[in-house]
């Protein structure tokens, strides 16, 4: 049968099944080989609350969306031209997910009268017969049926066989978009090296998919999406979390200071500290403290005594850090928090996405106590924030908080990364040792950016007390003076302040310098605030987007930038935070823009709210 | 660790800062020991790091002329994990009270035990909040009345030498305020064992909770209330050293050893840890009838247990001798890449 080619721009594939079906490692591998094709891709997780959920129900339903093209992509997508579904709980929770008239790859043996039942679904509604499919183009499929045919007198039991289901539905993807076996049939082998058996199984079933999609008359269409244009150079993909990792673990090798991270497990934070923990021969010391208190704490000692500290959490745990948070700015030393937010209150929606924590991080501390706050917008992009974070925290001598959050801390990307020798340095000076030093040290004298000398232990004639209590200026002595206690004050302030001559203007990301409508965003709204306001500039709109990553302080030219446009929407996956404090700091008459879902923006929703703001619906 | 070539003095150690706590406390006897047995380690003060939390006590490191911290409440512990940790290097100890460490602090006071860097913990107890003016505390002897507890108390005290054995402590000790050269002693052993050492020190607030230890401290009742611990002696205490401690298996008695039972008394062995925490539980209420004297000195030492610094850095060391120091290209490289032109 001739099959018709089709040249696609983008497309964005969601795969669905039970959590224990390994659709995220699937995913991933139809990742890596896009990504090898030269397509530009981004890709997001949708991870089940419980782990362990029960299997077949919705609960325990996990999905991973790519979306990848012959131009940039900057989002995993918000529908998806196909779906594949493993049962029938993954078909109930996703079809929303699916454009109308996609394709639905269906796994027929996850429709059986028990699936259904795990799902929820009366057997006379089972959406395979009840004609509810009818808008869409459906390709029943029994990969399990198929999976265990193809492996009979393999030898293998049958859930080591039906481990291999996905596998056919990999190669018969590859085959529909022209993608090559070859990446993943390398990598079946180097992971299953050890068990040639079940290497083959794998190899045999995702050639059977391929094969499917050749033979039956099922598929009628294949396929192409030309590489995109992206800048040259050599590339990798890169998870948000792995991007802080490798940005701390940068830093630490610029400033030539041994990392310490200091930290308690959770969601979905953990993997910073999996990643480090690898690198123990890069002097990256990772120590899972009691709790998410002394995970900070660690952290703090680790900084007196001259180490890069790091600690990082996701938002109950920063709460539990805030009382720490507070000493490391009394003690004016160098200290990184990274809050990969998800959300809340409390202990929320830990797996889900949101950007409540941002007046978290500039306010929540009792007392004035100030601290830099910077934010990543994409999971590449976390390299380079979090390299700043320790950047701005070393230079300043001061805690400078990183907030990611868990769209882009499990999302991944291309990264065209960069070389070690084109990171800049990061010099970093302790105070040198005095001999027969007679006069008292003292530990609160300022540099021009109003930083305070690190004098660590071990130097001679530097001995010196810090600690919790207001402290003298330039002695460090405690003080209830009260004059001191307001100088103190500003100058932790102004010393946060002057951080705006060491951080890059604002830029926009697109559309002209000014226009009737400008949105603003900051961390992981990015891609999807990026496509839409260029949607909108297609369609003859003067709308420019403007994406913050320094927020406080903020870059310097922000205030200018807002007044040249007629209105300006702070889109936030928020109850509207950085809407107050733009408000706040520049009288802006600014348009709160939030989606507190625990889901990412949809370009396709932001396009229609910005239609109805410019014509004032 | 260098070595010095003249002895600094007791002297060297204090501070220009002016030592406020009440006069009469407890507190300065403390001070004092710690500021004269530093000169006989034989290090320099930079080396010397004093990490306090939050309470009377935790004023310590502003008195000291070394490397100090004033922290938060209960996060002394904490602080000082990661400050051994990555600076082996340097003496730390953790000043604290029973409030600050058993409290509040409870948490990273056990871990720290289990961890076991080597780190000396000064806990000082006084069985009250002292900065505070005047609560009960986790020490505090049931019914006891305070501001807070007008009818009395209503929670058992912590016994804090059988909850550090509890945590696996490597060493633990007990002593006095009121005993400088007792107090001397233990914190050379304590400096000396590698490892966590924890120091218990009955500390009079003369203000809040006077005489919480005078039955161990004054004349009258001392001798027959406490019982010192020497490692390879007989226990022995009472006015004329006449009462001994047996063991019956596990059931400890107290036997007149002026009838010619010396010979079986129990022989304290430091190492013991099934005789340590029986002594741990000697903890009865002095009014009690037939209770035991309260023991002093050094319960329990174990060396054979590494510091976690050791532990912590080995894994450094090793990873970088297996995989050679780290690559920075090759890290950010990862696994597979791919070019565009
Ligand atoms: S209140 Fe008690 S413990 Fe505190 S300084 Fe005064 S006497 Fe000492």
């Amino acid at each position: 049968m001739a099959t018709v080619e089709t040249t696609l721009e983008s497309v964005v594939i969601r795969f669905s099944g039970d959590s224990g079906d390994g659709k995220q490692h699937t995913g991933n591998k139809f990742t890596n080989s896009t990504a090898l094709l030269g397509n530009d891709l981004a890709t997001f997780p949708d991870f089940p609350a419980e782990i362990r959920a029960p299997i077949g129900t919705v609960a325990g339903v996990s999905g991973f969306q790519i979306h990848f093209g012959s131009t940039k992509i900057n989002t995993p997508g918000d529908r998806c031209d196909v779906l594949v579904v493993m049962n029938a709980a993954a078909l109930k929770v996703n079809l929303k997910a699916l454009k109308q008239g996609g394709v639905i790859i269906v796994n027929t043996d996850g429709f059986d009268a028990k699936n259904l039942r795990l799902a929820n679904i009366p057997e006379e509604q089972n959406p395979l017969k009840n004609g509810s499919l009818a808008g869409y183009d459906v390709k029943e499929i029994d990969v399990t049926k198929i999976t265990r045919t193809a492996l009979a007198g393999s030898g293998l039991g049958v859930k080591e066989i039906d481990r291999c289901k996905n596998m056919f539905v990999l190669g018969l993807l590859y085959w529909m978009y022209h993608r090559s076996l070859d990446n993943t049939i390398k990598f079946i082998n180097s992971k299953f090296k050890k068990n040639p058996a079940i290497a083959e199984a794998n190899v045999k079933v995702l050639n059977a998919g391929w094969n499917y999609g050749e033979t039956t008359e099922m598929f009628a269409q294949r396929y192409n999406v030309a590489p995109a244009k992206m800048e040259p150079g050599v590339y990798r993909g890169v998870m948000g979390n792995q991007a802080v990792a490798l940005g701390l673990i940068a830093a630490s090798v610029k400033s030539k200071l041994p990392l310490f991270y200091g930290t308690y497990p959770i969601t979905p934070a953990s993997d910073v500290l999996h990643e480090l923990s690898k690198y123990k021969n890069f002097d990256i010391k990772t120590l899972q403290a009691e709790d998410e208190i002394a995970g900070i704490c660690t952290s703090i000692g680790a900084a007196f005594g001259g180490h890069l500290a790091v600690t990082g959490s996701s938002g109950p745990g920063i709460a539990l850090k805030t009382e720490a948070i507070g000493l490391a700015t009394m003690l004016e030393l160098p200290l990184v928090i990274v809050n990969v937010q998800r959300a809340g209150p409390s202990t929320g929606m830990p797996t889900k996405t949101e950007q409540a924590d941002l007046l978290q991080a500039f306010y929540g501390r009792n007392g004035e106590c100030p601290v830099v706050v910077i934010a990543a917008q994409s999971p590449a992009d976390c390299f380079t924030m979090a390299f700043e974070a320790c950047r701005i925290a070393l230079e300043h001598m001061l805690p400078v908080f990183l907030l990611t959050d868990g769209y882009i801390a499990n999302g991944a990307e291309p990264w065209k990364f960069p070389l070690t020798k084109d990171l800049p340095e990061i010099p970093v000076s302790f105070a040198k040792e005095r001999e027969n030093a007679i006069d008292k040290y003292l530990p609160y004298t300022r540099d021009n950016k109003l930083a305070r000398p690190w004098a660590l232990p071990g130097t001679k004639g530097l001995t010196h007390r810090i600690g919790g209590l207001e402290k003298q200026n330039l002695t460090g002595d405690i003080s209830y003076d009260p004059e001191n206690h307001e100088q103190m004050v500003k100058i932790r302030q102004q010393k946060v302040d002057l951080v705006e001559n060491y951080i890059p203007e604002q830029m926009l990301s697109c559309g002209a310098d000014e226009g009737d409508l400008l949105i603003i965003g900051w961390g992981g709204t990015y891609g999807a605030l990026k496509t839409a306001a260029g949607q909108l500039i297609e369609q003859g709109y003067k709308v420019s987007h403007a994406h913050i990553q320094y927020l406080n302080p903020f870059p310097k030219n922000l205030g200018e930038m807002l007044k040249r446009f007629k209105k300006v929407v702070v889109a936030e996956l928020n109850n509207g935070q950085l809407v107050k404090i733009l408000r706040d700091k520049y009288f802006v008459d600014a348009i709160a823009y939030n989606k507190i879902q625990g889901q990412p923006f949809m370009s396709s929703e932001v396009v229609q709210k910005m239609q109805d703001i410019l014509t004032d619906k | 660790m260098s070595e010095l070539t003249t002895k600094l003095t007791a002297k060297d150690f204090a501070s220009d800062q002016e030592v406020r706590w009440c006069p009469g406390c407890g507190d300065y006897s403390i001070l004092k020991q710690i500021q004269t047995v530093l000169p006989d380690f034989g290090r320099p003060k930079e080396e010397f790091v004093f990490i306090s939390g939050i309470g009377c006590s935790s004023r310590f490191p502003y008195y000291m002329d070394t490397y100090g911290m004033h922290s938060i409440h209960g996060r002394a512990t904490a602080i000082a994990t990661g400050l051994k940790s990555t600076r082996p290097d340097l003496s730390v100890w953790v000043i604290t009270g029973d409030g600050d460490s058993l409290s509040i602090g409870g948490n990273h006071f056990i871990h720290l035990l289990r961890r076991n860097p080597d780190i000396n913990i000064l806990l000082f107890n006084n069985q009250i909040y002292g900065l505070t003016k005047g609560q009960y505390s986790p020490t505090s002897e049931q019914g006891k009345v305070t501001k807070s507890t007008p009818m009395g108390s209503l929670d058992f005290p912590f016994n804090p030498i059988a909850l550090s054995l509890g945590a696996d402590a490597t060493f633990v000790a007990r002593t006095l305020d009121r005993d400088p050269k007792h107090q001397q002693m233990i914190y050379k052993r304590g400096y000396e064992h590698k490892g966590t050492s924890m120091i218990e020190i009955y500390q009079n607030c003369n203000v809040f909770n006077d005489g919480a230890f005078e039955i161990f401290t004054e004349k009258g009742t001392k001798k027959q209330e406490t019982l010192f611990m020497e490692a390879g002696k007989p226990l022995l205490f009472g006015e004329n050293i006449e009462k001994g401690i047996k063991l019956d298996g596990l059931k400890p008695t107290i036997v007149d050893v002026t009838e010619g039972t010396a010979n079986d008394l129990w022989i304290h062995d430091e190492t013991d840890l099934t005789k340590a925490t029986i002594l741990s539980r000697f903890f009865d209420d002095p009014a009690m009838e037939n209770h035991f004297p309260r023991p002093f000195g050094i319960f329990y030492v174990n060396e054979n247990k590494s510091p976690f610094e050791k532990l912590f850095n080995d894994q450094i060391e090793f990873s970088k001798t297996t995989y050679g120091s780290g690559d920075l290209d090759k890290l950010l490289a990862g696994k597979e890449t791919w070019v565009v032109n």
